[in-house]
């Protein structure tokens, strides 16, 4: 087993009822749940993994593919969607080249969709790791992401 | 059980207290929807079909979860119930493709019925028609296809997987709108943990889950199946002279209508196009198809010349009682000897040898169905949820029941997630794990005095051997900590009814019969034998196993165990049968190779094996054949071994010949004609007779399998009553003495089989394997089973989809052994032992302990058992296929 699993599971006691804290964990630690990860809490608090796997894509907390080094949410709320969040992701997509719930091979991005991040008045917006994005274009999308290509 | 009063829609009822009211409305007749529902399942509600309105009570009621009360009164119908239904009935309609007349399940399916009863508003329900896109279908699995565009998530699936089968593959995966049944990972089924056992498919009540090259049979027809030893009843569906369906008998006391995926799915080798349909001789090197005429004067002549000690036949465990009946009857008394042996010599040999010193019978003591009672469930050497899928079901069923379950295996097999405690000894150590347990419980003073004193004899010589088997020595011998030794036997002597089950790992050895009488010694140390849903309970491999040595396919013994030694019962068998008999006992399977490599054997028979791959040191066994003057393979197929043969005479598969099948807890089950044999194959028993006839020989005129059974009731004390119309529907238990014998459920009850009723302990010493490993052959090499195959594979790999489940034979090796020799996953290998060498790739896995390697024999290409070793346990002369050394080097892979 994965070392950082093992340190992980070692503030749990193996019950069934620590599924979801233990999910919670095991990705705060390593990122995302991987297929392995998620077949060790299977055996660790002997509950069945179609049954781990059902838990967590059951919430939309839980993410199975790693995050990029820049983790971008888009918001898909009301007031964003109003103000042309479509287009914006469209144009995230073909700037970073990966859609909504990928991450890119070299790991540098991942894209999910959020359902609002609370910062309605800066319509259409993202966050890139913690970073408010406000008041996106099309042209605001590529110049964000761009500086980042030419920075690395 | 207590009686109460309810009246549903104004009909006055009584029904059990307890039941549901779905359960009582069904039982008389009225009709409620309902979608997620099915009797083998814990009613969960999902489906909001099956609404009624109880008076005194708020709301709708969900009539699947609700026990009926006294006095309760209910009605099915309403304005509100029936709009309710409506409108959820539209909700699962709208993502439910409507495909009825192209769709599998057409006039079987369960929303149809529940649609016409209730009824959908079709302006309302094209409103809500489903936006979301189609799912492509899951067709990776060779038996079934899961489409998900059908699905109605009622659960079926999902809670037979978990409740039924225990396999846990499917779940309930995303959720909302997307909710789908899903695998771990929403993998296909054929990456998935799925057994394709298929019980999820015959219960799905739409068509997401269908098979796929199953038609509607003509007419179905109840058999047996001819796998392995549980013996499950099975309706065959037949159209066209094929067999087209299988689905459970849900009245069978054996299988409950659950099968395994061969039992469902393993048939299309009975219409293979390989099967031999002539008789064949071999004409310089060739072989010839003959005319039966030909093929049978050729044969009579040879076995003329080659009579008493020069003649041993091989018989079968897959054939029928009837036909293995009437060939130890023609080896005996035709060609005058006893040496008739069959493959229960290579699987359960000891049990025979140490149950009957011990108990005086070597048979399960208990029934199948007595498991799901046991409070304990100790499995020792057997791999059951692998060997005996069905029997693996009802140790699941006894779990969710409360029962406790041990399992000592070397490996971490799959009944070990419902292990409450594992002990993984080395492979040959049973005896001291057993003896470390025993030491334990009479320490401890866990032993049942009062069935020591009354029931059991030789005790003290027992208690005496017991002193060398202290705990450290335990631990360190099996490498099972000792804390572990402790809890199981604790759990084994306290926690009764316990129930002792073990298979090939015990028996297996060069020291088989120890493990055995090790095992009779525990049982009856803790009283654990001879009681309901307690005993001692091999698990026989072979569908007929059981059969073929109540037949007395044996070298010492005549049908019903009576041996060929004792005068008495030679007399009466001479008399029987009109002839000198030979009262020498024969020799064994193992022995005949030897006979015949020392030139004594000329001339061997041998009926549905295939020893070329089963026997251990098979090359010893290749070279040996080619020194018969004269060798009869009588087979379904053209086996590895009959390539050696003579003469090919062409049998009939189970499915085509009546007869019957002995299950491992002695049930001796009807088999059933289903379709006709291809060509001019016949019956075992009529080839054999017609050889008897050419011989000049009398007592062989039978007109059918009936007339041979009606025969062994006369000769067979314990299948005295044993007559077709008594198992018409349900198969008897012998010792069934007489026509109006109930037939014995479980053996043993008020006093032994053994001469004098008593049962005996015996006094054990632990003798190590005969090869252990060393530093030229590091590893040690234990053999396994495949659930998608049997034995050497004959049948199993002619049906294309268990084939593809499991397509070769992989090397079963430790991550840390795999390290030290710096292997790769599936990275050919060539593993050697002082025998032979294979080539196989490797399967890195936890699941064997660090120092062990596990192979199964059911590829040709990978013949394990030229690796295996031919050293013989001393009394039951069975080889020991369970431990030998080995070591693994690279492939060079310019060599393909």
């Amino acid at each position: 087993m994965n070392e950082k699993l093992k340190e992980t599971f070692s503030s749990f006691e193996g019950k069934e009822e620590e599924l979801i804290p233990l999910l919670q964990k095991v990705q705060e630690n390593l990122g995302f749940l991987s297929d392995e990860s998620m077949e060790e809490i299977s055996r660790f608090i002997r509950i069945p993994a179609s049954m781990v796997y059902g838990v967590a894509t059951f919430y939309t907390q839980f993410r199975f593919t790693p995050k990029g080094e820049r983790h971008i949410m888009l918001c898909r709320g009301t007031a964003c969607h109003v103000k042309g969040a479509t287009r914006i992701q469209e144009e995230v997509e073909n700037q970073i080249g990966i859609k909504v719930g990928e991450t890119s091979e070299d790991l540098k991005y991942s894209l999910e969709n959020v359902a609002c991040i609370g910062a309605c008045s800066l319509a259409p917006c993202a966050m890139v790791n913690d970073t408010v994005e406000a008041n996106l274009t099309p042209k605001k999308v590529e110049k964000i992401f761009s500086i980042s290509k030419d920075k690395k | 059980m207590e009686k109460v009063n309810v009246i549903i829609d104004g009909l006055n009822l009584i029904a059990k207290s307890g039941k549901t009211i779905l359960d009582v409305a069904t039982e008389n007749g009225i009709y409620i929807p309902n979608l997620c529902h099915h009797p083998d399942l814990i009613p969960t509600g999902n489906c909001r079909m099956c609404m009624v309105e109880v008076e005194g009570r708020r709301g709708q009621i969900i009539a699947c979860k609700t026990p009926v009360e006294d006095n309760m009164i209910i009605r099915t119908e309403s304005q509100d119930i029936s709009l309710i239904r409506q409108t959820t009935l539209e909700l699962i309609h709208s993502n439910h493709i409507q495909d009825c007349t192209n769709c599998h399940n057409n006039n079987q399916c369960k929303l149809q019925e529940v649609t016409a009863y209730v009824g959908v508003n079709e302006k309302r329900l094209n409103s809500l028609r489903r936006t979301k896109p189609l799912i492509e279908k899951d067709e990776s699995n060779p038996f079934f296809t899961l489409d998900h565009n059908k699905c109605i998530t009622c659960g079926i699936c999902i809670r037979t997987c978990n409740e039924v089968q225990g396999t846990n593959a499917l779940d309930y995966g995303y959720r909302g709108f997307e909710t789908v049944v899903s695998t771990f990972g929403n993998r296909s089924i054929k990456e998935s943990v799925c057994e394709s056992c298929g019980e999820c498919v015959v219960r799905c009540p739409v068509g997401a889950l269908y098979p796929k090259d199953e038609k509607l049979p003509t007419r179905e027809v109840k058999s047996v199946c001819v796998y392995c030893g549980v013996g499950c009843n099975i309706y065959f569906g037949i159209r066209d002279n094929k067999l087209v369906s299988a689905r459970g008998d849900r009245d069978s006391i054996v299988n409950k209508g659950r099968l395994c995926v061969k039992g469902r799915f393993g048939f299309n080798f009975v219409n293979h196009p390989e099967r031999l349909t002539k008789p064949l001789i071999k004409k310089n090197g060739e072989f010839t198809e003959a005319d039966w005429e030909e093929a049978l004067d050729l044969v009579a002549k040879k076995f003329a010349s080659s009579k008493g000690d020069k003649f041993a036949t091989l018989s079968s465990a897959k054939v029928p009682n009837e036909d293995n009946y009437v060939i130890q009857k023609f080896t005996r008394a035709v060609m005058g000897t006893n040496t008739v042996d069959h493959c229960a010599r290579l699987c359960h040999a000891p049990t025979v040898a140490g149950l009957v010193q011990s108990f005086g019978s070597g048979a399960m003591t208990n029934s199948i169905d007595e498991f799901t009672n046991a409070a304990t469930i100790f499995s020792i050497g057997s791999n059951t949820t692998a060997a005996h899928p069905i029997i693996g079901l009802h140790i699941k069923e006894a779990k969710r029941r409360g029962a406790k379950i041990i399992v000592a295996n070397p490996k971490e097999i799959d009944l070990c997630r419902f292990a409450d405690i594992h002990l993984q000894q080395l492979p040959g150590t049973d005896v001291v794990l057993l003896m470390g347990m025993m030491k334990v419980i009479v320490d401890e003073k866990l032993e049942d005095s009062g069935f020591i004193k009354n029931r059991c004899e030789d005790y003290d010589d027992f208690i005496e051997s017991l002193n060398k088997f202290d705990l450290d020595t335990c631990e360190k011998i099996t490498r099972v900590p000792k804390e572990k030794i402790v809890e199981a036997a604790r759990l084994y002597a306290t926690n009764k009814p316990s129930s002792l089950i073990f298979a090939m790992g015990i028996t297996q050895h060069s020291h088989g019969t120890d493990n055995v009488l090790a095992i009779s010694n525990l049982a009856q140390l803790t009283g654990s034998v001879g009681k309901e849903s307690s005993g001692v309970n091999p698990l026989r491999g072979q569908n007929n196993v059981q059969g073929a040595c109540d037949m007395g396919a044996l070298p010492n013994v005549y049908p019903g165990y009576q041996k060929v030694t004792v005068p008495e019962i030679q007399e009466k068998f001479e008399k029987y049968w009109d002839v000198e008999l030979n009262a020498d006992i024969g020799l064994t399977h193992t022995e005949i190779f030897d006979q015949i490599e020392k030139g004594q054997i000329k001339s061997l028979y041998q009926v549905g094996e295939n020893p070329v791959l089963s026997e251990a040191d098979a090359n010893h066994v290749k070279k040996v054949l080619d020194k018969l003057d004269f060798f009869v393979v009588q087979d379904i197929f053209f086996t590895e071994t009959a390539k050696y043969a003579d003469v090919i005479l062409p049998a009939t598969s189970f499915a085509e010949k009546e007869g019957t099948f002995t299950n491992t807890e002695r049930r001796v089950q009807r088999v059933r004609k289903l379709v006709d044999p291809p060509g001019e194959a016949r019956d075992d028993w009529q080839i054999t007779c017609g050889i008897a006839k050419k011989l000049g020989a009398t007592g062989f005129e039978f007109n059918s399998a009936e007339e041979i059974m009606d025969e062994i009731n006369e000769v067979a004390p314990i299948y005295g009553g044993i007559k077709y119309n008594r198992i018409e529907e349900l198969g008897l238990q012998w010792p069934c003495l007489d026509k109006n014998h109930p037939g014995t459920k479980f053996l043993h009850k008020d006093k032994f089989s053994r001469p004098g009723g008593k049962g005996r302990f015996f006094p054990i010493s632990y003798k190590a394997s005969a090869e252990l490993p060393d530093k030229e052959y590091p590893l040690i090499l234990t053999t396994d089973r495949s659930l998608y195959h049997f034995h050497t594979s004959t049948m199993s790999r002619r049906v294309k989809g268990l084939e593809l489940l499991n397509e070769e034979e992989l090397l079963l090796i430790n991550p840390r052994d795999a390290d030290k020799l710096n292997l790769k996953n599936e990275e050919l290998v060539t593993v050697k032992s002082r025998r032979g060498a294979v080539r196989v790739k490797t399967n890195i896995t936890e699941i064997c302990p660090k120092g062990v390697v596990s192979l199964t024999f059911h590829f040709h290409e990978t013949p394990t058992n030229e690796l295996t070793i031919c050293a013989i346990d001393p009394v039951s002369k069975i080889p020991e296929t369970k431990v030998c050394a080995i070591k693994i080097e690279k492939t060079d892979h310019n060599i393909k």
